[in-house]
């Protein structure tokens, strides 16, 4: 018998343990910084734990290091599944692994110190920027050239959004960060104004479309049907949904800079897309929520199954929002206060994480060689706590927000202002310790889940666990790519 | 899957090519952004900066640049929207002419505290030091994190004519005199006395002079 394929699985799981320590480090700086909003104190005048200098290690841990480990990771694994090949160049794969842990380390440890661009979601100075340019071509190119030695025709429906993933973030990151350098640890946009601000949301914007929704939209594709044991609801409404999403939503990031000095027909078409794009994002978690027609009794029994409804739930829940937040009008309210960071949540710890969640929770058992994940009840503890939390933090924050917005427009009958600035603070401290509180439990949820993987994967610590096989289909005629022979 | 569906053969094509597939999802994600900056990136170009709007000078492009490290713009706005609760709190609302030289901008997406576009003298120099050393010092509400380290640097000279050499580069009109006595201009000062001169310029310096009464955003 010929030697057989197997799945590289090895960088999946060391993605896996990344994500689930970054996803502990970021959301620890969340809570810190949570505090520090409601309990000022906690700087304890120590520059690097100072609220404005550690909030991007928290968006930069959450979104690129937990996001970014757990959606290279399960690509890893779908693109393998999905085409039943094994991964192109392991030798690049395990470049794109330890390089991207470099990245985050490298960002995490300098933004704290003050070496950032202060460009939001893209505040790490150039030298890391370049690192990142080249870590993320060669994650494409491992892609991609794993495709091309696909040996089933179809390219499925994950790795579309894996592929438009990969490709916007790169055009966006490359675009976004062009600077001069001064020092190594200090360098000037060539964008300046009113320029500036349209490029930074513009990636800002698609920041949260490609890597938050794209990126995630692929693991959904791939583990709800997994997980629902379902064909997908309908193939050919995910074809729509798709070239819908990618196009249109890099119209839309002009809807961050409402009443501001950007010209008023961007403002206007920003607005225009942002409405349009309700439909792509609501087929999508219509097509994901339908899928599990027929299974719907696995949410008794399969915590999994729940966290990955529950995100597309919130998906639905905070795609209407935003898009009635892109209204000039609601816009004019909401701009500036913490609604905008109840919409960020509601869609970050709702949508991404529970639907990373869910999808670590199929894909680690299978990546670790055992037939469950260690503890089942584990996993209820993290949904209950995840959800509360995310409730706790998103209904705070809305509050917060709506209040701010209410009471810096107030006016007396003569059109003076009712309020100081400082009142909408103080009407709004006490939510920002509910705020912090939510934010606790989605971490305990963390530690719970981390704690689980650990005793999941103790087969592999001990290498007692043997490669998966690739299912070889039969030949068939005029396949392209033509099929690979079986030796790997 | 698409079972008889006559249009799907056309996708097919598509979905069977990896190259294709990544080609058209290039194309299709590219025209949004084309289409929203290029013409703002090709009138930035053909507009000059309004009369009276200068490159920030030496201690307060320092300021600024300490700004920017401390991350202020992650609780303070500096945009006045064109909204009128807006400009009965902050002053006339902000236009493009006046961050044309704020490398990255600093329009901010939260406030957490207040908007800074035009809080140049609205308090003293002294409210603004102590307010920075210890904000619940003046202001016994705030949550506000303390920066007493900013007393105890000095901005560095030689650095700070590097990087008006880089913004020169970029384009912002530099002269060499500007350059030559960056080093004598911040000497001696610290990044506290910096980060003040830079607030007390908001909205004051660099304003255009010729756009009083309002004209409405370009």
């Amino acid at each position: 018998m010929p030697k057989t394929e197997t799945y590289n699985d090895q960088v999946v799981r060391l993605f896996l343990l990344a994500a689930a320590v970054w996803g502990i480090i970021g959301m620890s700086v969340g809570v810190w910084i949570a505090a520090e909003l409601a309990w000022p104190f906690w700087n304890f005048d120590v520059p690097f734990l100072t609220f404005s200098r550690l909030r991007p290690d928290h968006t930069f841990g959450v979104i690129f290091a937990f996001g970014g480990s757990a959606l290279m990771g399960t690509c890893y694994y779908v693109v393998q599944r999905t085409g039943h090949t094994r991964l192109a160049f392991p030798r690049v794969a395990n470049l794109t692994f330890w390089g991207w842990q470099l990245i985050c380390v490298l960002a995490m440890l300098t933004m704290p110190l003050g070496i950032t661009q202060s460009k939001e979601y893209a505040e790490p100075e150039w030298f890391i920027d370049i690192l990142i340019a080249v870590v993320w071509v060669s994650f494409g190119f491992v892609f991609f050239a794993t495709l091309a030695r696909r040996r089933i025709r179809h390219i499925y429906v994950a790795n579309w959004y894996y592929g438009a993933f990969i490709i916007a973030v790169g055009l966006l990151h490359i675009v976004n960060n062009l600077a001069v350098p001064v020092s190594l640890t200090k360098s000037y946009p060539i964008y300046s104004g009113v320029v500036d601000a349209m490029v930074q949301w513009w990636y800002g914007h698609n920041a949260v479309a490609f890597f938050l929704t794209a990126g995630f939209l692929g693991m959904m594709y791939y583990f709800v049907p997994r997980q629902a044991q379902q064909p997908l609801w309908s193939y050919r409404f995910s074809i729509v949904n798709f070239w819908a999403l990618i196009s249109i939503y890099m119209w839309a990031g002009s809807h961050h800079l409402m009443y501001t000095a950007l010209p008023d027909w961007v403002q206007s078409v920003g607005m225009a897309f942002s409405l349009i794009l309700l439909m792509p994002s609501w087929g999508s978690a219509a097509n994901g929520l339908l899928t599990f027609n027929g299974s719907w009794h696995k949410l008794k029994t399969d915590p999994a199954a729940k966290f990955m409804v529950i995100a597309l739930v919130f998906y639905a829940a905070s795609t209407f929002e935003g898009s009635m937040m892109a209204i000039k009008t609601v816009n004019a309210l909401s701009h500036y206060t913490d609604w905008t960071v109840a919409h960020v949540h509601s869609g970050s710890i709702g949508w991404v994480a529970m639907i990373t969640i869910g999808s670590l929770y199929a894909m680690a058992p299978r990546a670790l060689g055992r037939p469950a994940m260690h503890s089942n009840t584990a996993m209820e503890w993290h949904f209950w706590l995840h959800t509360t939390g995310v409730l706790l933090y998103v209904l705070a924050m809305w509050v917060a927000g709506v209040t701010e917005g209410l009471m810096w427009r107030a006016t007396n009958p003569d059109g003076s202002l009712t309020h100081a600035f400082i009142d909408s603070l103080l009407a709004i401290k006490p939510l920002y310790a509910v705020r912090w509180l939510g934010g606790m439990f989605v971490l305990a949820g963390m530690v719970v889940m981390a704690w689980n993987l650990w005793h999941t994967a103790a087969h592999a610590r001990a290498k007692l666990i043997t490669p998966i096989p690739v299912p070889i289909p039969e030949p068939e005629t005029a396949q392209v790519p033509a099929p690979l022979p079986a030796m790997g | 899957m698409a079972g008889g569906y006559r249009g799907y053969k056309y996708f097919e094509a598509i979905e069977k090519r990896a190259g294709l597939l990544g080609i058209l999802t290039a194309i299709m994600v590219s025209l949004g952004g084309l289409a929203e900056i290029t013409p703002i990136f090709m009138a930035a170009h053909e507009v000059k900066p309004a009369l009276g709007v200068k490159p920030y000078d030496a201690l307060r492009l320092a300021g600024k640049d300490i700004y920017v490290r401390e991350g202020c713009y992650l609780c303070h706005s500096q945009m006045i929207r064109a909204l009128r609760a807006e400009t009965e709190r902050y002053g006339p609302f902000s236009t493009a002419e006046e961050s044309v030289y704020d490398r990255p901008h600093q329009w901010g997406s939260k406030r957490t505290g207040p908007d800074l576009a035009r809080v140049g003298g609205k308090y003293s120099d002294e409210w603004q030091r102590q307010h920075l050393r210890d904000p619940r010092s003046v202001v016994p509400e705030s949550n506000m994190p303390s920066y007493p380290w900013l007393a105890q640097a000095l901005v560095d000279g030689d650095d700070i004519a590097a990087r008006m050499r880089t913004l020169r580069f970029l384009g912002d009109p530099y002269s060499d005199a500007d350059i030559a006595g960056a080093k004598a201009a911040v000497s001696g000062q610290t990044e506290l006395d910096a980060v003040v001169a830079y607030l007390q310029g908001l909205g004051i310096a660099n304003e255009p002079t010729n756009a009083k009464p309002q004209q409405a955003a370009p």
